[in-house]
């Protein structure tokens, strides 16, 4: 059913943890409604400099969120805007349909993150 | 690697006795009972003493008991062939919220064709109220269905009392028994039941082999046009050696039930009590005492089943989760559901069933690795507050 990508991810997930000093965090899901994904970044000069996750759910919301914060250490704040869950997903070289949702709550949640950044920054 | 298979419930492997009584008729004896050469008979000999023994164990007549294709075919007939036969008298039929899909599935298609369906609730523990049934009856009602022990939790219902409920309101039983055959005592003279659904695979037998037992009197529409095989009632050239297993399965399953079922309960009440005692947050669901032998399930808060699944199968532990985070909102269990478990701690149900196969060093084995794969979940999971250097979270 999952790709090895998406086992490997899953039994081995990078940057699962907590930043206490996140500039950044975002929440994304519900435990009523399936997976929760709470991401975490470390942001210098618009560059993310880490990034972490807390994922409450199943195999294919943890490896995208595995997944996904691998791919925006290093990356401008515009840059890990751009990502998409599609890109997320030929990362992990796919995904199962009904599992598509689950890779679109780590875009989600780097997007909120990122926001989060942006209004502390302003204030 | 050390392998352990804990998901009986789903199916088990074909016993290697019954193998063996089953083999001479794929290629040996191959007739078609239907035949009247010696070829036909010798097949068809087979099939009447398989049925016969069936019968005897289940206390009917051979004549009561139908082959289908398996547990599915046989709950989908039950409902359906009622409802058609019986339609003109009333179109109500009563069933439970626990239902295996088998039968909710039946029921909510005959709701489209005009049926009236209730769907009793049951309690924290999964067992069904008889007083609400009893106030759900009607003139209208044609049939009631109760699983005997469901699949997912193990809860065992009050089957006789049902069947005498219905006997004294005039109103047919049916009732799966798919997953009861072997672990529950039945006897469905004594017990009052009309239909009663089996499957072979999950004692040890073929799969896609199953009966429907049809008291004879009650009246039910023939499902599988065709052919005159099972007295016309359901077509298709007989399956002989599927046939012959199911019977062998059933006879080893009842026959030792009572020893089976001791050491079952010893596995099953063992692992509950470790669980219990050494994983916090964690919850039992289903019955304490009228529960499968072989049945464990529970819920792990703060993690999700298909996780744990996936990380104990790492292991080569085979569970099953009852959760499935699918089509972009969760589907808790409709077992769980009904049994008021909400939606956020459903989703971590992890089922454990037993088998003849498995050892008091599986359940160490278990336990390890359940341990370590929630304490990694756990401390990966949002929702887990870690209150560091407390020993009591794992
Ligand atoms: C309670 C119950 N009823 C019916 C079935 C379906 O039986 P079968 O797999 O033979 O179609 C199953 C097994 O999945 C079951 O557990
Ligand atoms: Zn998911």
């Amino acid at each position: 059913m999952y790709s090895q990508k998406v086992m490997e991810n899953f039994a081995n997930p990078k940057n699962v943890g907590v930043i206490e000093d996140a500039d950044g965090i975002g929440t994304v899901g519900n435990p009523t409604c399936g997976d929760i994904m709470k991401m975490y970044l470390k942001i210098e000069n618009d560059v993310i400099t880490d990034a972490k996750f807390q994922t409450f759910g199943c195999a294919a919301a943890i490896a995208s969120s595995s997944m996904a914060t691998q791919m925006i250490k290093g990356k401008t704040i515009d840059e890990a805007l751009t990502i998409t869950n599609r890109q997320v997903i030929e990362a992990l070289e796919g995904l199962p349909p009904k599992k598509i949702h689950c890779s679109v709550l780590a875009e989600e949640a780097i997007k909120l993150a990122i926001e989060d950044y942006r209004s502390k920054k302003k204030t | 690697m050390r392998r352990v298979y804990l998901d009986h419930a789903a199916t088990t492997g074909v016993d290697r006795d019954v193998l063996e009584k089953m083999t001479p008729y794929f290629s040996d004896t191959f007739g078609n009972p239907n035949s009247l050469h010696s070829f036909g008979r010798e097949a068809e000999k087979a099939v009447t003493s398989s049925r016969d023994a069936i019968a005897k164990l289940l206390g009917c007549k051979p004549n009561e008991l139908y082959f289908t294709s398996g547990g599915t075919e046989a709950d989908n007939w039950a409902i359906k062939g009622i409802y058609t036969a019986y339609k003109n008298k009333g179109n109500h039929i009563i069933t439970t919220k626990i239902e295996h899909k088998a039968v909710l599935a039946s029921c909510q298609r005959l709701q489209k064709d005009g049926a009236e369906i209730t769907y009793l609730d049951v309690d924290k523990y999964g067992t069904v109220d008889l007083e609400q049934l009893k106030n759900s009856i009607t003139d209208k009602t044609i049939l009631v269905s109760v699983i005997t022990a469901n699949n997912e939790v193990g809860t065992i219902q009050p089957i006789a009392e049902i069947g005498r409920i219905c006997k004294e309101r005039g109103v047919l039983f049916h009732t799966d028994a798919v997953q009861a055959i072997g672990a529950v005592d039945i006897d469905v003279k004594r017990d009052n039941i009309d239909l009663l659904s089996l499957s072979a695979h999950k004692v040890y037998g073929p799969k896609g082999i199953g009966a429907l037992y049809i008291r004879n009197g009650v009246k039910c529409d023939r499902y599988i046009s065709g052919g005159s095989q099972e007295r016309g009632m359901r077509a298709g050239t007989t399956n002989v050696p599927l046939i012959v297993g199911m019977a062998a399965a059933f006879e080893k399953a009842v026959l030792n039930s009572e020893e089976n079922n001791k050491k079952l309960i010893r596995l099953r009440d063992e692992l509950i009590q470790r669980i219990e005692a050494g994983i916090p947050n964690s919850y039992l669901n289903g019955h304490r005492i009228n529960r499968l032998p072989n049945n464990v399930n529970f819920c792990f808060e703060f993690v999700e089943g298909e996780s744990l699944l996936l990380m104990l199968d790492m292991q080569g532990i085979a569970v099953s989760s009852g959760s499935a985070c699918t089509s972009g909102s969760l589907e808790p269990s409709h077992v769980l559901s009904a049994m008021g478990v909400p939606p956020e701690i459903a989703q971590s149900a992890t089922r454990f069933t037993f088998g003849r196969e498995n050892t008091m060093e599986d359940i160490d084995y278990v336990v390890e690795c359940l341990k370590k794969n929630l304490m990694t979940l756990r401390a990966m999971s949002p929702l887990f507050k870690q209150e560091k250097g407390d020993a009591k979270h794992v």
